[in-house]
């Protein structure tokens, strides 16, 4: 990744000029990494025994297998425990305002193309403050990353129900219990027509590393949902799915290509169901041929919804893995294209432009 | 057709010059030609009409005939209100002139109305004795009715204290295009064409151009075209054959600077002006706006210039839009959004962001009328102190404005430079009357607008002691601090709202750190007075504080209104300085001195008295407030008379005005 193609081509810009003169002084980029050389000299600040460790351990040990060099790569986050992520990322970063980091990374992303840029939030800051920048960063499918911790709670701010928290959430701010419905982010990013939408768990390194090489390879806006234990103030809200005694009754692992069977011995599976809806069933009492195969690669988006609504507040039947992965062309690349169409008679001409229209000469 | 024959030039009663010359037309009709040294017009139709279009045509002849002037689009925020009503009624004035301008004029000299709305909305703002041109065709009884005469002024005598001429304007359109296959209503369109033509022969417009333009206007319908340009020339050769217009004018062209000119908007000249800065830094722009009144047509114009590399993203909201610019500038570019006021309420939180990472950014607020949703079409001043202090914490942000339509063109440079040279965002306040306004613009020549490159410099190479990448160390002069970009290899960091460590920009708790980094972004913003000009203060009768004991100091598109009341003042033999502050944050160094050499010192403003309020708390000056918030600029002739009562006031016994000679009413615009 040394050419970056910023839309002048007549005259190379100070930014290719900075790229330039850093591979002048530091030799071709360096992407054989170790995870060691993602981490800062910054201390890690989060509670002991906080999910955000385990992520931050997963995203460092996997992000050399991306073979990116660490200034091609960005992390933009929000605000709120899981945004301080950047911190400890030897990458560039910015820990930004509190919902905002979607759209500054559209920013970032479209104007330069040649990085990779990922973006860092809660569930509060996803999808509560930044709810409409996530949703239409979705929909452009700019290429980027976004990693949605979610605790099912406002860390941070030390304990508030969130917009992923179960109806009747006894907090700080509902003691009677909170009202509101909770989003499912998964469902939410399937109907603002993401073109990836992923889930996995923070303790789940093996699964977790695999939906984010695929998230990371994929190219448009990623979505991946990482259920995140806050031991503080929401410890637990997992523990079904990561109990080894229920875990496997209640998890439905999405393999591209796999029929959808699971629990244990494989007794359960899912179905097709009237109005397009899927179900869940009891493998011997179906037919094998009724048992849906997994197709992430699907172009409408009906499936994958109805594959998020089979899980329930209370989290039993939550498919972890990839649900959704398909082409569309993305922002940036478009917008770059357009550049180049409106180019193509050649570089713009100030001087040309600035006397543009009816003009007129007075003479001395 | 009823009404008097025009014989008597419109202005005189204004004061201008006018002299007669009698010339032939064809038909053995005798007309005569007027000279005029200024013209105001006002073309006043329902918002369906098309005067804005009608009265932009005017002024691209006007201009490229070589006239100086100034336009006053005043226009609804509903996009069509019922027609023929009074909330439905859109004009458009301009005042052209054979001598430079600074105003639209207080008043028209010529008012077209071309319904009954029209007239009723415009006929106040008409001296007495002023020519009215209407449309007879549209005074139906129904449409009377919709704006409650129950006479028809044309016929009961009403209209007596003006030169009325009623003209059948859309009868003689459908007339001229009988055989042009158009319907009637779509013929009907284009009586504005029709009127169009009738001032051009008024005014001796040359009219190549805007045939020009409704071909180029209309290419992918040629019959449409044929049609208007029908019109347009048969409203011409009415009035050059008509009994009802025996005289005609001629505005001979202004003293202009020798170069190349063109006309331009407020809006216009400040896209192309951030495009310009796009171009003399080298860096490509990144543009992230929500669509607004008064600002929108900055990012449509934007739009239209990808071949300067120039990304426009067009967001989800004012947020997004702020928000994607900070990240593009974070990557390199040069970030911009521009918005008007209520959008400038959703932003300050990023405002504080790119104060707090110290990014170069450019954010336009083109002003209007507010609170809230206010008045979304008309002009105001009223968010200087929002761009001063809108933003929680100690967040200072550089402040300019331009002070004319073609100044919005420099001023978006300045603000590019600014962000740039000292990493920063900086607010430029432009307003609705600058926007849409127009002049005649001196097209700069490219190798002369300022260099920007020397004020880029990214860091490719640690700055610390020890080899690493301090992002919070600062150049000494500008106290900008340190700009790596991703990409380049060993300077990665992170950077956020926290506050950051002076150096290397780690999240600091530190109480003697904030206060030290507090000061330092205030001493960093302040700094910039170093890199400004000095006061401009324009007093042609004596040095600065040895002529007049009174100055006028405004900033923005004031400047217009206030210079032309100075030059009324002045012409009555009374002696008054013009200060007008481009940058407002910081002000130019010598501010406070120069201030305290007037006995005087009046600030007219459209809001309640902002700047007085800055200049008072800053320099101790008893500045005395003039405001106004009508939603559109002041008229000369009011300020004249707060700056002549002011002079009279203060110094009774000094003041020598030229026997007989008001300022207020007296003097030129
Ligand atoms: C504009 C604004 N409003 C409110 C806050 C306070 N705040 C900080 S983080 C946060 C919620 C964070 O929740 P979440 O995104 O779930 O992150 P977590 O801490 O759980 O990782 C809130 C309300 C803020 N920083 N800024
Ligand atoms: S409060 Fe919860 S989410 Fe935040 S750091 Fe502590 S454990 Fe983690
Ligand atoms: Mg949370």
């Amino acid at each position: 990744m040394t050419t970056v193609e910023l839309g002048m081509p007549d005259a190379p810009t100070p930014i290719d000029a900075a790229i330039a003169r850093s591979l002048e002084q530091h030799g071709p980029k360096v992407t054989d990494l170790k995870g060691k050389d993602f981490k800062t000299d910054q201390e890690v600040r989060w509670c002991p025994g906080c999910g955000d460790y385990v992520i931050l351990n997963a995203v460092q040990s996997f992000l050399p297998s991306l073979g990116i060099a660490r200034e091609d790569m960005v992390i933009v986050s929000g605000i709120g425990c899981s945004s301080r992520f950047p911190y400890y990322m030897n990458t560039y970063g910015m820990h930004s305002i509190h919902g905002r980091a979607p759209a500054i990374a559209t920013g970032l992303a479209a104007s330069r193309p040649d990085l990779s840029v990922w973006v860092v939030t809660g569930d509060g800051d996803a999808l509560s403050i930044g709810g409409n920048h996530l949703i239409h960063a979705l929909r452009r499918n700019v290429d980027m990353t976004i990693l949605l911790f979610n605790n099912r709670i406002y860390g941070l701010t030390k304990g508030q129900y969130s917009p992923t928290s179960e109806v009747g959430k006894v907090t700080k701010s509902t003691p009677m219990g909170s009202l509101d419905h909770p989003f499912n982010p998964v469902s939410l990013a399937i109907g603002a027509d993401a073109t990836f939408v992923g889930r996995a768990m923070d303790s789940d390194r093996k699964g977790l590393t695999e939906v984010l090489r695929q998230a990371a390879e994929h190219k448009g806006t990623s979505l991946v949902e990482i259920y995140q234990n806050c031991n503080i103030f929401n410890d637990g809200a997992f523990e079904l799915l990561k109990d080894p005694a229920t875990g496997p009754m209640w998890t439905i692992p999405l393999e591209h290509g796999k029929p959808l069977v699971f629990g244990p011995d494989g007794a359960s599976c899912v179905v097709r169901e009237e109005f397009g809806g899927l179900r869940i069933a009891e493998t011997n009492q179906v037919d094998p041929s009724e048992i849906v195969v997994h197709d992430a690669t699907r172009e409408d988006p009906s499936y994958a919804f109805a594959l998020s609504r089979l899980s329930s507040q209370d989290l039993r039947y939550t498919p972890m893995g990839v649900f959704r992965k398909v082409q569309k062309p993305s922002y940036e690349a478009m917008m770059a294209e357009q550049l180049d169409e409106a180019r193509l008679q050649g570089p713009g001409d100030l001087g040309a432009l600035l006397a543009g229209g009816d003009t007129w000469t007075v003479d001395a | 057709m009823t009404g008097t024959n025009p014989t008597v030039a419109p202005s005189e009663s204004n004061g201008a010059l006018a002299t007669t010359v009698p010339s032939s037309a064809p038909g053995g009709l005798v007309k005569s030609v007027v000279a005029l040294d200024r013209v105001v017009i006002r073309l006043a139709g329902d918002s369906g009409d098309g005067m804005q279009l009608t009265g932009n045509r005017f002024t691209s002849e006007t201009a490229s005939f070589g006239n100086d002037l100034k336009t006053l689009p005043n226009f609804p925020a509903e996009i069509r209100a019922p027609t023929g009503t009074l909330p439905g009624v859109s004009s458009f004035q301009l005042q052209f002139a054979d001598h430079d301008v600074m105003t639209p004029g207080d008043a028209p000299d010529v008012l077209v109305a071309m319904n009954p709305a029209a007239l009723k909305a415009n006929l106040a703002e008409l001296p007495g004795g002023g020519l009215l041109i209407l449309d007879s065709d549209e005074f139906t009884p129904r449409n009377l009715a919709k704006v409650g005469y129950a006479t028809n002024p044309i016929e009961d005598g009403s209209l007596e204290g003006w030169q009325t001429v009623s003209v059948p304007l859309t009868s003689m359109t459908l007339e001229a295009l009988k055989d042009s296959g158009l319907g009637k209503k779509e013929a009907e369109r284009s009586k504005n064409m029709f009127t169009l033509g009738l001032l051009s022969w008024m005014y001796h417009r040359p009219t190549e151009g805007t045939i020009r333009f409704l071909e180029r206007q209309f290419r992918r319908k040629p019959e449409i075209a044929a049609a208007n340009i029908a019109a347009f020339r048969a409203g011409y050769n009415y009035g050059d054959t008509t009994e009802a217009f025996a005289v005609s004018y001629e505005i001979k062209p202004a003293p202009m600077k020798p170069g190349r000119y063109r006309n331009i908007s407020g809006n216009q000249a400040l896209a192309l002006g951030l495009v310009a800065a796009g171009q003399r830094s080298g860096l490509p722009i990144f543009l992230g706006a929500y669509p607004i009144t008064p600002a929108s047509d900055i990012l449509h114009e934007m739009s239209r210039h990808k071949a300067f590399g120039v990304r426009t993203f067009q967001a989800e909201d004012e947020i997004a839009g702020i928000a994607a610019a900070i990240g593009a500038s974070f990557g390199g570019a040069l970030g911009i959004t521009t918005t008007s006021g209520p959008g400038v309420s959703l932003k300050s939180e990023a405002m504080g962001l790119a104060v707090m990472t110290e990014l170069p950014l450019v954010i336009v607020d083109v002003q209007r009328g507010g609170p809230s949703t206010g008045l979304p079409t008309k002009t105001e001043q009223s968010d200087l102190l929002q761009a001063m202090f809108g933003r929680n914490g100690e967040a200072p942000i550089p402040v300019i404005a331009p002070r004319s339509p073609g100044d919005c063109f420099d001023a978006a440079i300045e603000a590019a430079r600014i962000a740039l040279a000292y990493r920063t965002p900086v607010i430029l306040l432009s307003d609705g009357y600058l926007a849409n306004g127009a002049e005649p613009w001196a097209i700069p020549a490219v190798d002369e607008l300022p260099d920007l490159t020397g004020d880029v410099g990214f860091a490719t190479e640690p700055n610390g002691e020890d080899g690493e990448y301090l992002p919070y160390l600062r150049d000494p002069e500008t106290l900008a601090r340190a700009w790596a970009i991703p990409g380049t290899a060993g300077m990665q960091h992170r950077i956020g709202g926290l506050e950051k460590a002076d150096r290397t920009g780690n999240i600091s708790y530190d109480p003697a750190n904030h206060d030290f980094m507090t000061r330092t972004r205030q001493a960093k913003v302040d700094g910039i007075a170093a890199s400004i000009p000095l006061t401009d203060v324009e007093d042609p009768d004596g040095l600065d504080g040895e002529g007049a004991r009174v100055a006028v100091i405004g900033w923005g598109s004031t400047y217009g209104p206030i210079g032309a009341a100075c030059r009324r003042i002045r012409s009555s033999g009374r002696k008054v300085a013009q200060i007008h502050l481009r940058h407002i944050n910081p002000f130019p160094a010598d501010l406070g001195e120069v201030l305290a050499r007037y006995d005087r010192v009046i600030c007219p403003e459209m809001n309640l008295g902002q700047l007085s309020m800055l200049l008072r708390a800053r320099y101790l000056v008893d500045v005395q407030s003039h405001t106004q918030v009508r939603g559109l600029p002041f008229r000369a002739a009011e300020l004249a008379a707060v700056i002549q009562d002011a002079i009279d006031t203060a110094q009774p016994t000094a003041v020598t005005p030229s026997a007989g000679s008001p300022a207020v009413n007296g003097a030129q615009q």
